[in-house]
């Protein structure tokens, strides 16, 4: 008999296939992970505090800086939960640009997890389709933000600002092109021999182990379990929107890709008919003189919005003392602000519930058991972004 | 399953452990007694009525100048009933709470986030160590009394790289 002992191997922080600073202590006998430990917290800049001592509006930004892939989801969460604070409500033309932007950038959000997430287990072509498309969304949201990755364009109360006239053309443009890419995608993954035994069976969760882990999206999702925040306890109209919800059974990183794709197809149709119904009329709410600050041609020429465009800035505003909760199904879960007031014009406490987080809480029992080179499989397929759990 | 329904239902069931039922922009909140707060966690898992299955988050906040001095909340959500609930509980500084990580297994990570931002201990946790904050951190950030800059900027640079404080 010849003893065989465990033997340690670490990876990351420093990985590119653990998308961001990841650090994953590996037990392993042979091939096959006994166990694995993730270590957190390179990425951490302490937001929660931080925002504790900024204005309710300033704090907007560092919102930008947690899901870095899809910013203006990460804006819409945060300022939900201040206008629930504030009673807020939005006109409809910004309720329904809010849609349309939230779910173009789920599409950019899902591409760039299709195409790093192929390229970790070796499929290099899908990467440079997925980020072809990703290019024309980044662009888009150009025209209307200013900005690529940290837009801050969802304001509290609104918007920052109307489209542009030639947004909305790129964006038909865009809708009417992609799912003949969604194909392009599929023809080169989806019954792909290598890639099927890559992710088939690999990874699993049930939906009972979803749910105990708190794992919400597109891999709670792929276990079957069907819950997405979009149609549990809609926000910005969402009700009204005509989408489904793609369901998995296997729970497999197979699984999660098939329920991405999907995913992303059904965002399409939401962008399609979010721009069919675009009503006309203001983007910032009328009646909240003192959190909407007064458009610029006004400010230049009467005294009265001045002071008020001033105070706005320099003070913010004072929201009623109270505690709330609002969230969104962002591309990577449930994405929750806890907001707590104590009458003054900062946060008393600024949570994030960043779906993130709990995500890769799941990632030990899911690969305990796999192969060595299904890790990166694994990783892949829950879309974590470290901006979201490190915070 | 309305809202209020669940509050009731629990009242029912612990009306020694609940404090006081708050409603505010339509979501509830319940006040817990931390001494049965395991009890009530699980009959709410577990309850037939109740089957909050998701726990979303679980979280604390500082109120420095009040005693006992922090809040513990949790945000509870049901597949079932797509129903929300808050609960929440006070903790004294340098107190525990019990621990349920073995109620939901996302408690685990989410409670070693809290000890390590605010310093609340949970008895009966696996694995209780910082998560965000490196090993050698001294402190809780997220403490109202904790300087927004941090303790140990005002050192010059170097002090950082030649002085390790803790071999890990």
């Amino acid at each position: 008999m010849t003893e065989t002992s465990l033997m340690t191997v670490n990876m990351g922080p420093q990985h590119p296939a653990t998308h961001g600073v990841l650090r994953l202590v590996m037990e392993l006998d042979g091939e096959v992970i006994v166990t694995a430990v993730p270590h957190v917290g390179y990425l951490h800049r302490g937001m929660e505090k931080l925002a504790e001592s900024l204005t309710y509006a300033q704090a907007l930004t560092l919102t930008d800086r947690m899901d870095y892939t899809s910013a203006l989801s990460n804006n819409l969460a945060y300022c939900l939960a201040v206008e629930k604070l504030l009673e807020i409500r939005i006109p409809r033309r910004a309720q329904v640009l809010r849609v349309l932007l939230a779910e173009l950038q789920r599409i950019s959000s899902h591409l760039l997890w299709l195409g790093t997430h192929a390229l970790d287990l070796g499929a290099m072509t899908i990467f440079f389709y997925t980020f072809r498309e990703r290019e024309t969304i980044m662009d888009m949201l150009e025209q209307v933000t200013g900005a690529r990755l940290t837009p801050s364009f969802i304001r509290i109360g609104g918007l920052a600002a109307d489209i542009p006239d030639d947004f909305l053309p790129a964006v038909r443009a865009f809708i009417e092109a992609f799912p003949a890419r969604i194909a392009e995608y599929e023809e080169m993954l989806t019954e792909n021999i290598i890639w099927k035994k890559r992710t088939k069976g690999i990874a699993y969760l049930s939906g009972e182990e979803c749910l105990q882990f708190g794992v919400t999206g597109p891999p709670l999702r792929a276990s079957g379990v069907n819950y997405d925040v979009r149609k549990a306890s809609p926000y910005s109209g969402y009700e009204e929107f005509d989408f489904e919800i793609p369901l998995g059974q296997n729970g497999d990183v197979y699984d999660r890709y098939l329920v991405r794709l999907e995913e992303m197809r059904q965002s399409n149709r939401i962008v399609r008919q979010a721009a069919d119904r675009l009503p006309d009329g203001p983007v910032c709410a009328p009646d909240a003189p003192l959190v909407v600050p007064p458009p610029k041609e006004e400010v230049g020429k009467d005294i009265a919005a001045l002071i008020r465009h001033f105070k706005i800035m320099q003070e913010g505003f004072r929201p009623p003392r109270g505690e709330v909760y609002a969230s969104i199904e962002s591309s990577k879960g449930e994405l929750g602000f806890y907001l707590i007031s104590d009458g003054s014009n900062r946060p008393f406490r600024m949570r994030v519930r960043a779906p993130s987080f709990n995500n890769l809480g799941a990632l030990t029992k899911m690969i305990a058991g796999e192969m060595v080179a299904d890790v990166v499989a694994a990783i892949g397929s829950i879309d974590i972004v470290l901006g979201e759990i490190d915070r | 399953m309305d809202r209020r329904a669940a509050a009731d239902l629990l009242k029912e069931k612990f009306p020694d452990a609940v404090q006081s039922v708050e409603e505010f922009r339509g979501e509830t909140t319940v006040a817990v007694d931390s001494v049965r707060l395991r009890d009530v966690m699980k009959h709410l898992k577990d309850g037939e009525a109740l089957r909050y299955d998701l726990l979303l988050d679980l979280t604390a906040v500082d109120f420095a100048d009040e005693s006992p001095r922090f809040r513990m909340v949790y945000l509870l959500y049901s597949t079932r009933f797509g129903d929300r609930l808050r609960i929440r509980t006070r903790v004294a500084e340098g107190g525990a709470l019990d621990t349920l990580s073995d109620i939901w297994k996302a408690a685990d990570w989410l409670e070693r986030e809290v000890y390590d931002m605010f310093g609340i201990r949970f008895s009966g946790h696996p694995d209780l160590r910082r998560i965000l904050l490196d090993e050698g951190f001294v402190g809780h950030p997220l403490r109202k009394d904790f300087p927004l800059k941090g303790t140990e900027f005002d050192q010059p640079f170097w002090s950082f790289v030649f002085q390790p404080k803790t071999p890990i």
